[in-house]
């Protein structure tokens, strides 16, 4: 595999983070979030800062996990407590968050050329390339990577199993049912939103040190990418179970990178990429219920009436 | 057990749609009692509920559970208290979640929630148990998400989530409504059945007169906001839905009872 691939599939693992924390609000809580521009760009504000003011890189992106939570629950009270709708609440803070964000960098980019950063650490694990007869086909900082994002998945997979992961999962699947047995909606639908950014700022801090810079612009359209990853994942891999789905969206991610850099490669311009990425959400959401349609139609020219479950 | 003292709830207050849905509504539910609820459309049946539940907070008056004063609590305070199953056979349990997800969630109910796991194999025993006694062979069916079984399996799944942590109070809201006859016939046997199990406090509206004079010990009728007739268990057993329209005529000083939903067999 050629250099661009290789990075795509680092890049992807990287947002797959990012996938896991929409698929948390646009899966799970069934709300749409579009925090996650300003999110995204705040975990990597914040980590930046920190790591040039000589913080350990882990404790930075902790941080960075941290005001991300805020950030969603502060999203959370708007919608839940100030009954504004999902969408406008999330707008409402992304927006806040670049200045916020400006504050915070004080500028509009921060070089982390020469800090020690997530990305030294791995090198200095010293893990080879996977080379399989000749052909590079994982190199050693995508294998750290891929042991890092699969270990959040399994602690995501762990809390949605919790009692309170399940009431998570109720107040997107039957808010009124979950209500109905004690579970104060606003406060799950709080818990979700700040888990979600906080992972999607994970991802922003985890960017930002494998790039080398923190960017005031970093987060700009991270919610539809978000989305790709979570709709491409499903479609290709499956969301049968907890355990598949959130596996199925890091690969969605990967996936997505990769047809990103075959674009590129094809001689798309860098300017064309949203383009692109908007396309591939649209083909990724209708395409399935077209499909669904026709067969749908088969169905019921070869199976008279229906079947019941009793 | 429950106390509703002078409960009174107007929409739309100062507005020409004004409509008082409960006006001065006194109540006292003892232990154990089974109270089947019958009224026209309007009558303020679904209003009762909604107090009680908590869904709704009354304009004036108080309500009290088991000694509790409970009136200005939210809906998700009380429900450690009270098990409600609804009209919708869809609105009791959540489609995209596994029948033992589903019992955990009821299992938890009222309780400060954890993070251990939600279903672990002990927990998984007892549901197994549980959904033994609906007859519906869903035992061998934990991991089955709750979306692919028909709506009266969902419907005694319901039932039985409201009730196995035996709530103070069983609301059922026209349980049964929404089903089949047949598939209405077994979920009344199974509120008998399972009302008998936990002795457990019940009130049921319908809107099927058979099952207000067969099922329970105490039938109360609504009508425009009030309880117009609460008849005991002794004399609700002699009386045929006959008898229950003439009650109502009496009642009401000559008014016929006008009620196309109503079921008179």
């Amino acid at each position: 595999m050629n250099l661009a691939l290789m990075g795509a599939i680092e890049q992807g693992l990287l947002f797959g983070i990012l996938a896991l924390g929409v698929y948390l609000t646009f899966r799970i809580l069934n709300v749409p979030d579009l925090t996650v521009d300003g999110s995204f760009a705040l975990g990597g504000a914040v980590a930046a800062k920190l790591i040039i003011g000589g913080s350990n890189p882990f404790l930075a992106t902790a941080v960075a996990f941290v005001v991300g939570c805020l950030a969603g629950a502060f999203t959370g009270v708007l919608h839940t407590k100030g009954k504004v709708n999902a969408l406008l609440a999330g707008i409402l803070t992304m927006i806040a968050l670049y200045s916020v964000n400006l504050r915070i960098m004080g500028k509009a980019n921060l070089p982390l050329l020469r800090e020690e950063t997530l990305l030294t650490y791995t090198k200095a694990l010293g893990i080879p390339n996977l080379v399989i007869s000749g052909v590079t086909l994982l190199t050693g900082v995508a294998i750290v990577f891929a042991v890092g994002v699969l270990i959040l998945k399994l602690i995501i997979d762990w809390f949605l199993h919790t009692d309170l992961g399940l009431d998570l999962r109720a107040t997107g699947d039957n808010p009124k049912m979950i209500r109905s047995f004690g579970v104060n909606t606003d406060s799950t639908t709080i818990i979700g939103l700040s888990l979600s950014n906080g992972l999607v700022a994970v991802s922003g801090a985890w960017l930002a040190q494998f790039q080398g810079f923190a960017d005031v612009g970093m987060g700009i359209g991270m919610i539809v990418i978000g989305l790709a990853s979570v709709i491409v994942g499903e479609v290709l891999f499956g969301s049968s179970s907890i355990f598949r789905v959130t596996l199925a969206v890091i690969g969605g991610s990967i996936v997505y990178r990769l047809v990103i850099a075959l674009a590129l490669q094809a001689g798309l311009d860098p300017s064309d990429l949203k383009l692109i990425t908007a396309l591939i959400v649209i083909v990724a959401l209708t395409v399935p219920t077209f499909a669904k349609g026709i067969w749908k139609k088969q169905v019921v020219r070869t199976v008279k009436g229906g079947t019941d479950g009793a | 057990m429950l106390n509703i003292a002078g409960v009174h709830k107007v929409f739309n207050a100062g507005t020409v749609n004004e409509k008082i849905a409960l006006n001065n509504v006194r109540l006292q539910v003892k232990s154990g009692e089974f109270i089947t609820v019958i009224g026209s459309n309007g009558a303020g049946k679904s209003t009762l509920m909604n107090i009680i539940s908590g869904g709704m907070l009354p304009d004036t008056g108080s309500i009290s559970i088991d000694g509790k004063d409970v009136t200005r609590w939210g809906e998700h305070q009380r429900a450690g208290l009270i098990g409600r199953v609804f009209q919708d056979p869809m609105a009791g349990t959540a489609p995209n979640m596994t029948i033992e997800e589903n019992l955990a969630i009821a299992l938890a109910r009222g309780e400060k929630r954890k993070l251990s796991f939600g279903v672990n194999n002990q927990k998984r025993e007892l549901f197994r148990e549980q959904l033994k006694l609906l007859d519906q062979g869903l035992e061998n069916r934990l991991k089955t998400k709750v979306g692919f079984l028909s709506g009266g399996q969902r419907q005694a799944l319901s039932l039985l989530m409201a009730t196995f942590t035996e709530p103070k109070i069983l609301l059922l809201d026209e349980h049964t409504a929404a089903l089949d006859p047949k598939r209405a016939q077994l979920i009344v046997d199974l509120t008998e059945k399972i009302v008998e199990r936990h002795k457990l406090t019940t009130i049921m509206v319908t809107h099927n007169m058979d099952q207000a004079l067969n099922m329970g010990n105490r039938l109360l009728m609504l009508h425009d906001g009030g309880i117009i007739l609460d008849i005991p268990d002794e004399k609700k057993r002699t009386m045929k839905p006959q008898d229950l329209l003439k009650a109502f005529e009496t009642a009401r000083g000559g008014e016929t009872f006008s009620e196309d939903r109503f079921l008179l067999t």
